[in-house]
């Protein structure tokens, strides 16, 4: 019982510091934020349901007035913005992403990938871009077009969390709850 | 750490803040239901008015905090020139301001102790799925305390990784301090079972 609880705050916390630090450049000077790794590893490392309240924990401080969106952002304003689609999407991203690592009997590495752009891509951006769409009043395609601004970067990142995944799979098998 | 809340006190501080909130739904569910310029452009100039009353420095921050919307709104504004809809654009714009200043009013003016009680208030009917307010309260207080602590880890992680090789610290350093933070979630849930449990 307090396991769950620790592990859910810690990855939590795991969200904000991913997005407060920019300097750790993830790869060749890409300036992106790790934020949504931080969505991703909920999901493929915690599982479905841990992983879902870990997102949703961290959004409730968020709400609650905390700067800890990457670029500092953070209250209620950024619920009422255009990007309000994909802070609503993260939970469910990250469960989708559990869910998929779960099930499948994959390595660690080729699945927690997978199930990095099945949620944290496929899931995530319905959602984004139909908040897109409601906020700036746009139609759904043309707001997929500026939502494809980030798909780059987070292939990139579904990439990291496949490769992360693999590493804490290798060094500490126990250490994969999702898989546990 | 630092909160969004403003160090300058004005009126709406002394509000309760489910009154505020409330208010702020309802405010945000207007906004988006009106369509046409002029009444927005009217919202708008009544929630400047409100920063307003809180002073310049008050009004400054209220502004500085639209500032990461400016990618949207150079989107939006040159969208619509280019379809020549330049009140449809006008609408969209002043509505995506008023609504994001509104709840950066909202987020200003309220404590972070104040928002976090009304959360537990409102998951009070979640108890019985396994929710209650004492272990929302206690996982935001975790949260909140172990942010700077992994900060930390990470610099110390990258400082070490800088000391052994030329190469500079990517996403490798991210797996250590993944493994820490699991190692941290198990440490605390020792020392919270020692302490009586979660509750």
């Amino acid at each position: 019982m307090e396991r769950n609880l620790t592990h859910i705050a810690l990855f939590a916390a795991l969200i904000a510091v991913l997005g407060l630090i920019p300097r750790i450049d993830l790869a060749a000077g890409v300036p992106i934020t790790a934020q949504s790794l931080g969505i991703m590893l909920c999901g493929t490392v915690l599982g479905a349901r841990r992983g879902a309240l870990a997102v949703l924990l961290f959004l409730a401080l968020v709400a609650a007035g905390l700067p800890l969106l990457s670029g500092g952002r953070g209250g209620l304003g950024v619920f009422a913005g255009p990007s309000v689609g994909f802070l609503v999407g993260f939970p469910i991203a990250a469960f989708v992403a559990g869910w998929v690592m779960e099930r499948t009997t994959l390595a660690p590495g080729i699945a927690a990938g997978a199930a990095s752009v099945i949620g944290g891509i496929g899931v995530l951006y319905v959602f984004g871009i139909a908040g897109m769409a409601i906020t700036l009043d746009k139609t759904l395609s043309e707001a997929a077009f500026l939502g494809m601004a980030f798909l780059p970067g987070d292939v990139l990142k579904a990439v990291l969390a496949g490769l992360i995944t693999q590493s804490l799979a290798r060094m500490r098998p126990a250490s994969l709850l999702s898989r546990a | 750490m630092l909160t969004l809340t403003s160090p300058v006190e004005i009126w709406a501080h002394r509000l309760p803040a489910g009154l505020k909130l409330a208010a702020l739904a309802l405010a945000t569910m207007g906004l988006f239901a009106l369509k046409s310029p002029l009444p927005l452009a009217a919202a708008a100039t009544a929630t400047a008015v409100l920063f307003a009353t809180g002073g310049a420095r008050f009004a400054t921050t209220g502004l500085r905090l639209l500032r990461p919307l400016w990618p949207f709104v150079v989107i939006v504004g040159l969208w619509h020139l280019w379809t020549a809809d330049i009140f449809g654009g006008a609408a969209i714009l002043l509505r995506l301001l008023t609504a994001v200043a509104l709840a950066n009013l909202v987020t200003m003016t309220t404590r972070l102790s104040d928002m976090i009680a009304v959360f537990q208030t409102l998951a009070r009917p979640l108890r019985p799925i396994g929710l209650s307010p004492r272990r929302l309260a206690l996982a935001m207080a975790l949260v909140i305390r172990f942010i700077p602590v992994m900060l930390d880890r990470l610099t110390q992680i990258s400082e070490a990784w800088s000391a052994r090789s030329r190469r500079r610290p990517r996403w490798r350093v991210l797996v250590p301090a993944t493994l820490a933070a699991l190692d941290d979630a198990d440490r605390a849930a020792e020392a919270l079972r020692a302490r009586g449990g979660a509750g």
